[in-house]
């Protein structure tokens, strides 16, 4: 054993990487390669697909359908479902328009009375599925078309809200980053990530526990200022980095160090991957399970407000249509595991991307939406498989 | 000392135990053998206390203990590594082993402790797994028995009870549990190892106690015995 403790942890040997590929974890890997696919594909289809113009609406899409999608990762980790996210991002959409326009609330008190709704209806859920046993394919069914009710109930004859167009709600998501700030934030978000893996590494060495070589450490960073350095200098040809981006991206990040970093993260994690054990070691699992559904109506609500604002309106169908196969769709895509105890809120950035662009590659070349639906549907079941077959690859 | 005085457990019209006593001593490894439905697993349960005995004692260095509760037992230093594992599979082997304890600093976790702590648990134990850090599924069996018994050892305990470790493994993985077990006499614990296998049985154990339709049935120093002496008094043959 002493000599264990000498080796380095080797990133990626061929062996190491097959033995993974193996066990299921295929990582984010499937997902790259599809986006490379679809940006090939759809480039040379339509000359204007890679286009800063069309690149930069794509950011604006993604994030109100990817929050919700964040959502549903945090119920996919224990292995359980929320079919009400769509219902609950439109119902608590309509709140806060409702209390914000017809009742003249100020925005910000509007949005967060709509957050505590979509906290309760977690909260609801959650106790359902805890306290009355039932399962949470049923409870969130039944909220699905529960809530989508409550929506037309509130919204009633008139059955649309419009936002005012310079009403703070709007402007979220017509707030563009100036190139200053967008370079800024690149560097800034490049220096945090490359200092904190150095201390990381540093504290390891003192505690004489093994690293990565120096240079993987650089890769590392150095892919991420890639990513990072295209994305604003694609975004910041158009208009510039949206706000709206900037919120879910941070969203996905703080969820990400939430998951990993802290106690209620892990148990997240023991909890899909076996109750029982989790039980035993002393987990409230009932806990776990009514925080992760009030995480995910939570953040579905937000969802709702972010996609109202991009409408600058809410109406019937407000939440309703493919907006929650897409947000299930996107975290599976993205390499969350509807089985439980594995995924990543990355999953939501990549499914999401995925999804919103061939969404939008497909209506670039006027493709009829019920071939969307089809390809869709495709797509998802590729993930679901892919999924399925590496859980039976993993315990084997 | 742990002593477990005349205990007796009934399940409805099945008398589980009928006045079983068992003394377990630190540095020794005692074996728990019998034929299916001897009561071995239900006086484990009284142990660990998953059942409560309908009558009986355990006292620890002599004095009488209330094991009600499976929080009580790990409270009086009695750890209990189940049959089916309760690892999470999909953790890896550090976060197993600190699962629902994890050490934290303003509510983060405690990464870098908790692997120094888990590399030295696992080095004097002398378990070999090459990497800490993947998933426990991509594991061997032995390997797993290996983390769930490690686990069993964080919170110090003074008995450790091993329900069938060695049940589901193959010839290489059985030796390098058994190795782990006699490294657990080492450090001074009380073993309690419930097994079929009595090869395996008479590879560690100091002694063994028979257990046979839920009454003592015999106990004998491995050393002195012969397998035939015990698979007698398994069977209730006259030996
Ligand atoms: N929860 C229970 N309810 C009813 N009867 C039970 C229960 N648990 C055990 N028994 C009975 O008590 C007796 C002893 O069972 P126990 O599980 O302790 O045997 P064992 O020695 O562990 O057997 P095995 O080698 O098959 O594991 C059996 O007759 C069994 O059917
Ligand atoms: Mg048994």
């Amino acid at each position: 054993m002493t000599q264990a403790a000498a080796i380095t942890r080797e990133p990626y040997t061929p062996k190491g990487a097959l033995d993974r590929l193996r066990h299921g974890d295929l990582g984010a890997w499937p997902v790259v390669g599809g986006l490379v696919a679809i940006a090939v594909v759809f480039g040379t289809l339509n000359e204007h697909f890679l286009s800063p113009e069309n690149l930069t609406n794509l950011a604006l899409q993604m994030a109100a359908t990817g929050t919700i999608s964040l959502g549903i990762i945090m119920v996919l980790l224990l292995g359980e479902i929320d079919l009400s996210a769509g219902s609950v991002s439109g119902l608590c959409a309509v709140v806060m328009a409702i209390l914000s326009v017809r009742q003249g609330w100020n925005p910000l008190v509007a949005i967060v009375v709509a957050l505590v709704a979509g906290a309760l209806i977690g909260l609801l859920h959650g106790l359902m599925f805890t306290r009355l046993r039932m399962p949470s394919f049923v409870v969130t069914l039944a909220g699905l078309i529960g809530w989508q009710g409550l929506l037309l109930y509130l919204l009633g004859q008139g059955g649309i809200v419009n936002l005012p167009f310079d009403g703070f709600v709007a402007k979220l998501s017509d707030t563009w980053l100036t190139p200053l700030a967008a370079w800024l934030l690149t560097l800034v978000l490049v220096a945090v990530f490359a200092a904190s893996n150095l201390v990381t590494r540093r504290m390891r060495l003192a505690a004489d526990l093994p690293v990565a070589p120096t240079w993987w450490l650089g890769v590392k960073v150095a892919g991420l200022a890639v990513v990072l350095v295209a994305a604003v200098a694609v975004m910041s040809a158009d208009r510039g980095v949206p706000l709206l981006l900037v919120i879910f991206g941070t969203l996905v990040v703080v969820f990400d160090l939430v998951l990993r970093h802290t106690a209620f993260g892990r148990w997240m994690y023991a909890v899909g991957g076996n109750v029982e054990a989790a039980r035993r070691a002393g987990i409230d699992v009932r806990r776990i399970r009514v925080l992760a559904f009030v995480l995910s109506s939570t953040l579905a609500a937000f969802g709702g407000i972010l996609s109202a604002s991009r409408l600058a309106a809410v109406n019937q169908g407000s939440g309703g249509s493919d907006i929650l196969l897409m947000a299930i769709a996107a975290a599976v895509i993205g390499g969350t595991s509807l089985f439980g105890g594995r995924g990543r809120t990355y999953a939501a950035l990549l499914g999401i991307l995925v999804i919103q662009s061939i969404t939008n590659g497909m209506f670039l070349l006027s493709v009829d939406s019920s071939v969307r639906y089809m390809v869709t549907a495709a797509v998802l079941a590729l993930a679901v498989a892919i999924d399925s077959l590496s859980r039976r690859g993993g315990t084997a | 000392m742990i002593s477990v005085t005349d205990v007796s457990k009934r399940y409805g019209a099945v008398q589980a135990l009928q006045g079983v006593s068992l003394d377990l001593r630190p540095g020794e490894v005692v074996a728990l053998v019998g034929d299916n439905g001897a009561g071995k697993s239900t006086l484990v349960k009284v142990i660990a206390g998953v059942v409560a005995a309908d009558s009986g004692a355990i006292a620890i260095d002599g004095e009488r203990v209330r094991v009600g509760s499976p929080h009580d037992a790990q409270r009086l230093g009695i750890s209990t590594v189940y049959q089916d594992l309760a690892l999470c599979e999909n953790l890896d082997v550090v976060a197993n082993l600190f699962l629902g304890s994890e050490p934290r600093r303003w509510s983060l976790l405690r990464h870098i402790r908790m692997e120094r702590a888990t590399r030295d648990l696992l080095t004097s134990l002398d378990v070999r797994i090459k990497d800490i850090r993947v998933p426990v599924a991509m594991l061997s069996g032995g390997q797993r028995q290996s983390v769930a018994i490690a686990r069993a050892l964080l919170g110090e305990p003074r008995l450790v009870i091993l329900d069938e470790p060695t049940a589901a493994l193959g010839v290489e993985q059985t030796a390098q549990v058994l190795d782990l077990v006699r490294r657990l006499r080492e450090r001074g614990l009380a073993v309690l190892l419930i097994s079929h296998n009595l090869a395996d049985v008479r590879a560690v154990s100091d002694r063994v106690v028979v257990l046979r339709l839920g009454r003592n049935a015999g106990e004998f120093r491995t050393a002195e015995a012969t397998q035939e002496s015990i698979v007698a008094a398994i069977t209730g043959a006259a030996a």
